[in-house]
Parts: structure tokens; C-alpha cells; sequence
């Protein structure tokens, strides 16, 4: 029946959820409105802007291009994942001491894009850098810092290799 | 925003089929809907049935055998055809094509058989297919049936699906000896629509050199992926040299009726079509020397 709700189940950083949802509702505003983890922004809502990216099983993916439903059995990681509980996760680290945080608005999405990035790709040239950010704008064309921040994270995450 | 539906997500394709003749038009696929979600945001597509078959696992497989050629699964994921060892190693143009198929985030949820029935002209699959002479297997209750990737576009976001019917998988054959083909699109930024995109497959005659058949498929230069049959007689029968190139974008661009929007003017289009024609056309024929 039209507007009946839907079971859901997923995981989300890690905890089992099993909700109940609107067939129409967006993960990204499961996420935000009803798992109130608001770290996951909003910017376009018409995938053009990145500012959503999740990671779906590790990848990256724009929730606001994913009906919630199409996340049932699947993990869900965002912004609020990553850290190690009051330790940064080193690109999160990396992104502050390098400076490419300005307003922060597009950084969870840029984040997420380059955790999905550096799980399949620990050593990546500059080239696989860009195009892993590729979906992600930043409105104050902060890239090159952010390109950096990444590179020094990938070689931290490799113990300094 | 998006307007209210009834939900399923079947796990099998005869689980989907029978919904699908069930709720007939009132009822839409979606697979990866990363372009069906933006037409159902601006309720341009307003389903009272959705049918979700994002789940169905068995759609979701590349396949490749020497003498059959490729089988790619509707639900293979965009990013695993850009990354197939196998693809990159036989169709490197389809790798190709996917790796500037809009951003990673996109390519990871979105599926090869969505991007096809999305049926925009503008899509890049569609006419690297159509320059491959695949073919789309298309089922329907106890049912298949195997057309041209040329005939599945009807017009602008129109297949040639029935009510009843979806597609399932797309056969590539194996290229005949000494085949070269290529796409290339016009791009503002990477990963954006092209604003024309041109693929063009020319296969040698062994010996001489001469073309013994071109295919050229015109991206966002018509409401369908458009063939451009005229320039590819221009080159078929040929020994192909650069006035012969310029000769087949002259003629190329004879053939299309592009669209006019903000991201060009259908003049400005008909220009960047003789040119692609001409530049995709010359690394088909590198490669096709090479092969």
C-alpha cells in the first residue's frame, strides 16, 4: 500500500539498526533527521556536490542519491564513524594540521571520499587523489590542500612509508 | 519531495517480472537510481509503484569467452566495469568510457543496465555499445528477447521496453581481427555529460589497410544515441587518411540534430561533432593498425 512503512534493517558505524521507514525517505535524511547524525551535510540534494558522501560496504557513495531502503543489509559508515572514539582518524588529523579545513561545510563528504579512496588504494598517486575528490566541491576551492592532507595521510596510515 | 509509492524490492528477475506484470505502467524499475532519483526529485517521474531490483545479485556479473565474447549483468556497478582486469584487457574502450562516466561516487551505486534504459542521449554506454555491435538481452514472464544496442532508444528517456519487460544483460562480441575503437566526449570538468561524445570502431582489412567496416555513435546529438551511417561510408571501403577524416566529421555533423541548451548551442554542438568524429576517428584507426 502507498505510504506504508518499510522495514529496514542496516548497519550504521557499527550499530545494528532495524527501523521502520517511508519508502521515499533518502538515506541521507534517515541519517541526519531520524539517526540525528548530522554530521553528513546537505548541500545540493541533487548529486552534484559530494557534501553527502557516506561510504555503502567502504565505498563512497552520495546519500542523497540512495533511497534509505536501498542501504537494508548493507553497513553504513559517516563522519561520525571514523574517528577511533577522542582519536582523530589520521586524515581527519591530517586535514587540520595542514590547514585545508576552511569552512568545513564540503570536509565530511571529503573525508568519507578519501577514507573509501586510501581502504582500496593505501598508496595512491596524486592523479588517483584528484579523481577520488573529483565529486566533491568545496565552495572555497580549497583542493590543493586538501590533495596534500591526503597524501600525508595515506603515507601516515602506511607507517611513515 | 519525492512523491509517495508502494515499495519492492524482489530478490530474484522472475520475482521482478511478475510485479512488473502486475502493476504494468503504474510501476518503475529502479536500479541504482542515480539518475532516475534527480527526475523523481523534480517529480518528473512520479511511480505509484517502485520496483527496487538493486538487490537482485544475479544481474550484477562480467563474463567474458573467447569465442562468446563479453556478458555483462543490467546490475553490474559502473566501477566494476572500469576496473575488470578482463575489460580493460579486451574492451579497453569501455574502461575507458567508464572512468570519465561523471564522479567514483556515482560509478560505485550506479548500474551499466540503469544508465541504458535511463535512454538519455547524452550518456556515454549507449554509443560505445552501439560502435561494439552489442546486443541487450530483454526478459519478459517466460520470455527473452535479444535486440541491437542501436534499436533499444526509442527517443529522448523512451526504450523500447514493454510494460513487461527488462533488460537483463549486454553482450559485446569480440571485435573482428585488426578492430580499433574509441570514445572521447567533450568535457567542461571530468566525469561531466559531454556536451557532444563521439565512438567510432573501424576495423582493417589484413594486408592492405583498407577499411572494411566503421561504426560511429554520436552522443547527445539527437533525442537517441545517433548512428552516423553517412560518415561511416565515407570511410568504409577506404584507405583511411586525414582528408578522409575531416571529409567523415564534415559529414557527421550533415547527420545530427543536437539539442540547444545552456551547456551549448545545437550550432556550436554540430561543430564539436565534426571534430570529435574526426579526432575519435583517427585514434580507432592507431589502434585498429595496432591491433
Amino acid at each position: 500500500m502507498k505510504g506504508e512503512m518499510k522495514e529496514l534493517k542496516l548497519t550504521v558505524n557499527g550499530r545494528p539498526y532495524e527501523l521502520k521507514v517511508k519508502p521515499e525517505t533518502l538515506l541521507v535524511d534517515l541519517l541526519r533527521q531520524e539517526l540525528k547524525l548530522t554530521g553528513t551535510k546537505v548541500g545540493c540534494l541533487d548529486s552534484a556536490c559530494g557534501a553527502c558522501t557516506v561510504n555503502i560496504d567502504g565505498k563512497a557513495v552520495r546519500s542523497c542519491s540512495v533511497l534509505a531502503l536501498q542501504a537494508n543489509g548493507h553497513e553504513v559508515t559517516t563522519i561520525e564513524g571514523v574517528a577511533d572514539s577522542d582519536k582523530l582518524h589520521p586524515i581527519q588529523q591530517a586535514m587540520i594540521d595542514h590547514g585545508a579545513i576552511e569552512c568545513g561545510f564540503c570536509t565530511p563528504g571529503m573525508v568519507m571520499s578519501a577514507k573509501a579512496l586510501l581502504a582500496e588504494n593505501p598508496n595512491p598517486t596524486r592523479e588517483a587523489v584528484k579523481e577520488a575528490i573529483q565529486g566533491n566541491l568545496c565552495a572555497d576551492e580549497g583542493y590543493v590542500k586538501y590533495i596534500e592532507a591526503i597524501e600525508i595521510a595515506a603515507r601516515e596510515m602506511r607507517g611513515g612509508q | 519531495m519525492i512523491a509517495g509509492f508502494e515499495y519492492f524490492a524482489p530478490k530474484t528477475v522472475a520475482e521482478a517480472l511478475s510485479l512488473l506484470s502486475k502493476y504494468k505502467e503504474g510501476a518503475k524499475i529502479i536500479a541504482g537510481g542515480q539518475s532516475m532519483l534527480v527526475v523523481m526529485k523534480q517529480r518528473l517521474l512520479t511511480p505509484e509503484y517502485l520496483i527496487d531490483i538493486k538487490g537482485i545479485t544475479d544481474l550484477d556479473y562480467i563474463k567474458y569467452d573467447e569465442k562468446q565474447g563479453l556478458k555483462i549483468g543490467a546490475l553490474t556497478i559502473h566501477r566494476a566495469i572500469e576496473q575488470s582486469s578482463v575489460i580493460q584487457e579486451h574492451f579497453g574502450v569501455l574502461s575507458e568510457m567508464e572512468g570519465n562516466l561523471a564522479t567514483i561516487q556515482t560509478r560505485n551505486w550506479g548500474t551499466i543496465g540503469g544508465n541504458l534504459c535511463h535512454s538519455d542521449p547524452a550518456g556515454d554506454p549507449a554509443p560505445v555499445f552501439i560502435a561494439l555491435m552489442a546486443k541487450l538481452k530483454l526478459a519478459s514472464p517466460g520470455k527473452e528477447r535479444i535486440i541491437e544496442a542501436e534499436e533499444f532508444s526509442k527517443d529522448y528517456l523512451e526504450t523500447d521496453l514493454k510494460p513487461n519487460e527488462m533488460l537483463t544483460e549486454i553482450q559485446v562480441p569480440n571485435p573482428p581481427p585488426h578492430t580499433g575503437t574509441a570514445y572521447e566526449k567533450l568535457m567542461v570538468m571530468k566525469g561531466d555529460m559531454g556536451v557532444v561524445g563521439a565512438a567510432v570502431s573501424i576495423t582493417l582489412k589484413t594486408g592492405n589497410g583498407v577499411c572494411e567496416n566503421a561504426r560511429i555513435a554520436l552522443a547527445n546529438c539527437s533525442s537517441v544515441p545517433l548512428r552516423a551511417k553517412k560518415a561511416e561510408k565515407v570511410l568504409t571501403g577506404k584507405t583511411i587518411n586525414n582528408d578522409l577524416l575531416t571529409k567523415a566529421g564534415e559529414v557527421a555533423a550533415t547527420e545530427v540534430d543536437p539539442p540547444d541548451d545552456v551547456h551549448g548551442s545545437a550550432k556550436y554542438r554540430r561543430e564539436m561533432a565534426k571534430v570529435f568524429v574526426k579526432r575519435v576517428a583517427k585514434i580507432a584507426l592507431e589502434r585498429a593498425k595496432a591491433a
